[in-house]
C-alpha cells in the first residue's frame, strides 16, 4: 500500500488569487506556505500553496466558497 | 511657503507614505507575481493587500476588480478605448477634462460620435439635459466627478439612472472626488471608476486605477495592453483572469505601498471629518476673495455643492501676472491657466484667458487662508 502524501499542492491562474487565498487560509488557522508552483505540475511562474494533505479539503472548501479557481496537486516528490 | 496646488498633486505626503516606499525598496524589492522567492512574496503581498484597501475604500466587494493603471488618465483611456467601438456613441458632460475629451476626440476620428451634455456658468449639470443624447442610445456615459477647475460637484447619481435606463455603462473620473469625499461605487450606481493615487489619495506619482463594478462582465472591455503578468505564462494569448487581464508588464509596487499608506492615513482620519475642514477652509477663502473689488469667483457659491478647488479673475490682470506674484513674493504656490480642461473653461466663460486657481488640502491651515486673502488683496491693487 502506498501512503499518502504529506503535503498538497494548491495552485492558481493569478498571483492575486494565490495572495488572496493565504489570507484567507491563514485566517482559518490552517499550516500553509507560499512556495514556488513546483515545475512538474505546471510550467507556469509564480507561486503555489503549500498545505497538509489531511487538512486539503478544509481548504478547498474555504476557497470554493470564496469563489477562488484552484487546483490541488499531491506534493510528495516535492519533499 | 503655502502649498495650494493639491489639485494638481497633493502635498506635502504623510510620513508613512514615504516611509512605506522607502521599506518597500528595502524589505520587498522583488518582482511581484513573477518569482516565488521571499522578496518577489513580499512585494506581491503588499500589492494585494493594497488591492483589498482600496477595494474597501470605495465599496467594491471584490478586489480583483482593483485594476491598477499609471495615473487617471490611464486608467481613463483602459475604459474608453477599451469599451468603445466605430459606430459608438458617447456623451460627456460639459466640465470634462482632456484626459476625457482627447481620447475621445482621437476615437471621433474613427467613428465614434460625441455629444456633449453643457454645464451652466457655475459648472453645473442638469441631469434632464442628458435626455436627449441619452435617447440616441449611446454605448457610454462619462462623468467628471468634480470639476478640477472649480471644485463643482456633479449629480453622478442620478445621470448614471438614467444613463443606465437608456442602457448605457457610466464611467466617471473621480481624480479630484476620490478621498476628498466619501466616493462608493455601488451609491454612484457606476460601471466603471477612475482614480488616481497622488492627488487626494495622498500617495505618489504613478499610481492609480480602474475600478470594476462587482456587477460589470470584464468581456465588456478590452485591455489597453497585453503582455507578462506572472500567470499562464505557457501561453502567448492575454490570461482572461482579473486583474491580470488589464495588468501587463512589471508594477509600480513602490508607489502603490505609498499609495496603501495615503489610503491608511485618511482611513485613521476619516474622509468626512477631513471634508469638514476642506468646506470650512474653502468657504473662508471664498467669503475673504469675494470681498476684493474685480474680483470674480467662479464655481457654486456654496462650499458644500463643490471641493476645495476655487477659481479666480481680477479684472484688468492676466491670471499669469497674479500667479507669479502670488510665487514671488508671497510664496503661494497656485496653478493658473486652463488646467487642461478646455471644455470646463468654455463653460464657464473662461476660455481661453483662463483662471488662478487655488486648491486647498487636508493640512492647509485657517491662518494659511487668510495670508492668501490678504495676498490677494494686494495684487489686486498692484
Amino acid at each position: 500500500m502506498i501512503a499518502d502524501p504529506f503535503f498538497a499542492a494548491i495552485l492558481f491562474h493569478t498571483t492575486t488569487s494565490a495572495l488572496r487565498s493565504e489570507k484567507l487560509l491563514k485566517k482559518a488557522g490552517l499550516e500553509i506556505k507560499l512556495v514556488p508552483t513546483p515545475r512538474h505540475l505546471s510550467s507556469d511562474c509564480g507561486i503555489a500553496i503549500r498545505c497538509l494533505w489531511i487538512e486539503r479539503q478544509i481548504a478547498q472548501g474555504i476557497l470554493s466558497s470564496a469563489g477562488v479557481e484552484h487546483e490541488v496537486h499531491s506534493l510528495d516528490e516535492m519533499i | 511657503m503655502i502649498y495650494l496646488d493639491n489639485a494638481a498633486t497633493s502635498w506635502p505626503k504623510p510620513q508613512p507614505v514615504i516611509q512605506a516606499m522607502q521599506d518597500y525598496l528595502e524589505r520587498a524589492g522583488g518582482n511581484p507575481g513573477r518569482s516565488g522567492h521571499r522578496l518577489s512574496i513580499a512585494a506581491g503581498r503588499i500589492l494585494y493587500d493594497a488591492r483589498e484597501s482600496l477595494a474597501e475604500f470605495f465599496g467594491l466587494q471584490d478586489p480583483f476588480r482593483v485594476i491598477f493603471t499609471l495615473n487617471a488618465t490611464h486608467a481613463l483611456n483602459l475604459a474608453i478605448h477599451g469599451l468603445l467601438r466605430p459606430g459608438d456613441q458617447v456623451v460627456v458632460g460639459g466640465m470634462e477634462h482632456n484626459a476625457v475629451m482627447r481620447p475621445l476626440r482621437w476615437l471621433e476620428k474613427h467613428g465614434v460620435q460625441v455629444a456633449k451634455v453643457p454645464a451652466n456658468q457655475h459648472g453645473q449639470l442638469d441631469p434632464a439635459a442628458f435626455a436627449s443624447a441619452l435617447a440616441q442610445s449611446p454605448r457610454l456615459v462619462v462623468i467628471n466627478h468634480a470639476s478640477n477647475v472649480c471644485g463643482t460637484i456633479a449629480p453622478v447619481a442620478e445621470i448614471a439612472s438614467l444613463a443606465h435606463a437608456a442602457g448605457a455603462f457610466v464611467l466617471v473620473d473621480a481624480a479630484q472626488t476620490a478621498g476628498v469625499l466619501p466616493v462608493d461605487i455601488n451609491s454612484l450606481d457606476v460601471d466603471l471608476l477612475a482614480f488616481t493615487g497622488h492627488k487626494s489619495l495622498l500617495g505618489p506619482p504613478g499610481t492609480g486605477g480602474l475600478l470594476l463594478a462587482d456587477h460589470f462582465e470584464p468581456q465588456e472591455l478590452k485591455p489597453l495592453v497585453q503582455g507578462g503578468t506572472g500567470s499562464r505564462s505557457e501561453f502567448e494569448i492575454q490570461p482572461d483572469d482579473l486583474p491580470d487581464h488589464y495588468e501587463s508588464g512589471t508594477p509600480n509596487g513602490v508607489g502603490i505601498a505609498g499609495l496603501a499608506a495615503g489610503i491608511s492615513w485618511l482611513q485613521e482620519r476619516g474622509v468626512e471629518n477631513l471634508r469638514d475642514h476642506e468646506i470650512e477652509i474653502s468657504r473662508r477663502l471664498r467669503q475673504g476673495l469675494s470681498q476684493i473689488p474685480g474680483l470674480c469667483l467662479y464655481g457654486p457659491s456654496d462650499s458644500q455643492q463643490a471641493t476645495a478647488v476655487l477659481s479666480f479673475t481680477i479684472e484688468g490682470k492676466t491670471v499669469s501676472e497674479i500667479g507669479y506674484h502670488l510665487d514671488e513674493d508671497y510664496e503661494i504656490l497656485c496653478r493658473v491657466g486652463l488646467h487642461c480642461a478646455p471644455a470646463a473653461h468654455h463653460s464657464l466663460g473662461t476660455f481661453p484667458s483662463g483662471t488662478v486657481r487655488l486648491s486647498l488640502g487636508p493640512t492647509t491651515t485657517h491662518a494659511q487662508i487668510d495670508q492668501t486673502i490678504r495676498a490677494v488683496e494686494r495684487i489686486a491693487t498692484l
